[in-house]
């Protein structure tokens, strides 16, 4: 029994260290700044996931104690991840993509980065929220 | 009068998860703050969420968040893959643009944020009218694909939750 | 055993902040640079659990989650710097 949750925890925090140091190893590899984007959001993810479920198994094997404020983190990383990652992206779009890389739309709409005075989708759901409340 | 006491029982139910999750003990006294705290601050911060999101099948969810959970991983270990294995020049980075049928914000926006932590894929940008999803593929030979199993295997479970 | 994986978590963690460090240092680009910072504060989330784990306590976490949420806002403050020019409009 002890056996076996030593062993899980340490696989676990293997697979979590090769995942964090595969992100940033991709971050320094990877050729351009969109794909740079793909390594850190979501390796690292995973390999702060890990340690956090190593810390679980650990605590409830060596304690007799379960111990969920790991998943909090957890939780909390799987929900900000894609909002950064959205920021990130769009920052990317403002300043480096060329938009003719870009595929076009039907009927001459633009994409929301690039139609003035709209900052985020805010503008697409305006009209429609009024719509709504009315 | 219920709406009023209890604006959204979804944010209070998650409020209490939350914090008894911070005190990392299940007591009464946690529970019990924890309740306070789950009704109090949704009735405090109602002005700001007028609207009341449709949400349908707590089974539905559930299956949905472990579905994208399973991917996660899958999608970790794909990406982990290409940057170990795969020379720069054999990449085939790709912008697709994925027509929604999603309408709701919520809906989108799940669906975006599934898009960004699943295999290879970001997403980037909305269209201005909000029908289009822009999302960027690491290494992506075939962009149909990517579009096929995005609207296939996401969007149709959440217009089955959302709509 | 644990202890072994630990050292290995703790080497695999440490080269990923030493190659997010230099991604700050010789970024092609600011945004490369926000990016390279906010894997950096995932870093060293798992290096606080890490530390929680080694010396059996809990009261890393709290500084874990703080850094977790302030990593997040200082990035999405971060990006909005560099999308509009100003922070709080």
């Amino acid at each position: 029994m002890e056996l076996i949750w030593e062993i899980a925890v340490s696989a676990f925090l293997v697979l979590a260290g090769i995942f964090a140091l595969v992100g940033a190893w991709g971050l320094v590899k990877l050729p351009s700044p969109m794909t740079r984007l793909h390594a850190p959001t979501k390796a690292t993810t995973l390999g702060v996931g890990g340690v956090l479920i190593a810390s679980m198994i650990w605590s409830i094997g060596s304690h007799g104690v379960l111990s969920f404020h790991e998943l909090l983190i957890t939780l909390f990383l799987f929900l900000t991840a894609p909002i950064t990652a959205n920021f990130i992206a769009k920052a990317n779009l403002h300043r480096a993509a060329p938009p003719e890389d870009l595929p076009t739309l039907p009927e001459g709409q633009l994409w929301a980065h690039q139609s003035p005075g709209t900052d985020t989708s805010e503008a697409a759901f305006e009209d429609k929220e009024t719509h709504r409340g009315g | 009068m219920r709406r009023k006491l209890i604006p959204h029982p979804h944010l209070s139910l998650l409020l209490l998860v939350v914090w008894v999750m911070l005190q990392n003990r299940v007591t009464p006294g946690s529970v019990a703050m924890g309740l306070v705290l789950g009704l109090v601050i949704p009735v405090m911060t109602a002005p700001y969420w007028p609207d009341r999101p449709s949400l349908r099948g707590w089974g539905r969810m559930i299956a949905y968040a472990l579905l994208v959970m399973g991917d996660i991983v899958r999608a970790n270990v794909i990406v982990a893959g290409i940057v170990l294995f795969k020379r720069n020049a054999d990449l085939r980075p790709a912008w697709v643009a994925v027509p929604l049928d999603l309408t709701s914000a919520e809906a989108i926006t799940t669906l975006a944020g599934t898009v960004t932590m699943t295999p290879g894929t970001v997403s980037a940008d909305l269209s201005a009218d909000g029908r289009t999803l822009l999302v960027h593929c690491l290494h992506a030979p075939d962009p149909q694909s990517v579009i096929d199993e995005i609207k296939d295997r996401y969007e149709r479970r959440l217009m089955e939750i959302f709509e | 055993m644990i202890d072994l994986a630990l050292d290995f978590a703790y080497v695999c963690f440490g080269l990923g902040l030493a190659f997010t460090a230099w991604r700050v240092v010789r970024a092609p680009g600011i945004v490369d640079r926000i990016l390279a910072l906010d894997t950096m504060v995932i870093n060293a989330i798992g290096l606080l659990i890490l530390l929680g784990i080694s010396e059996d306590t809990g009261v890393y976490f709290e500084a874990a989650i703080l850094i977790a949420m302030v990593g997040f806002v200082s990035t999405v403050a971060f990006a909005k710097f560099v999308l509009r020019g100003d922070v709080i409009e």
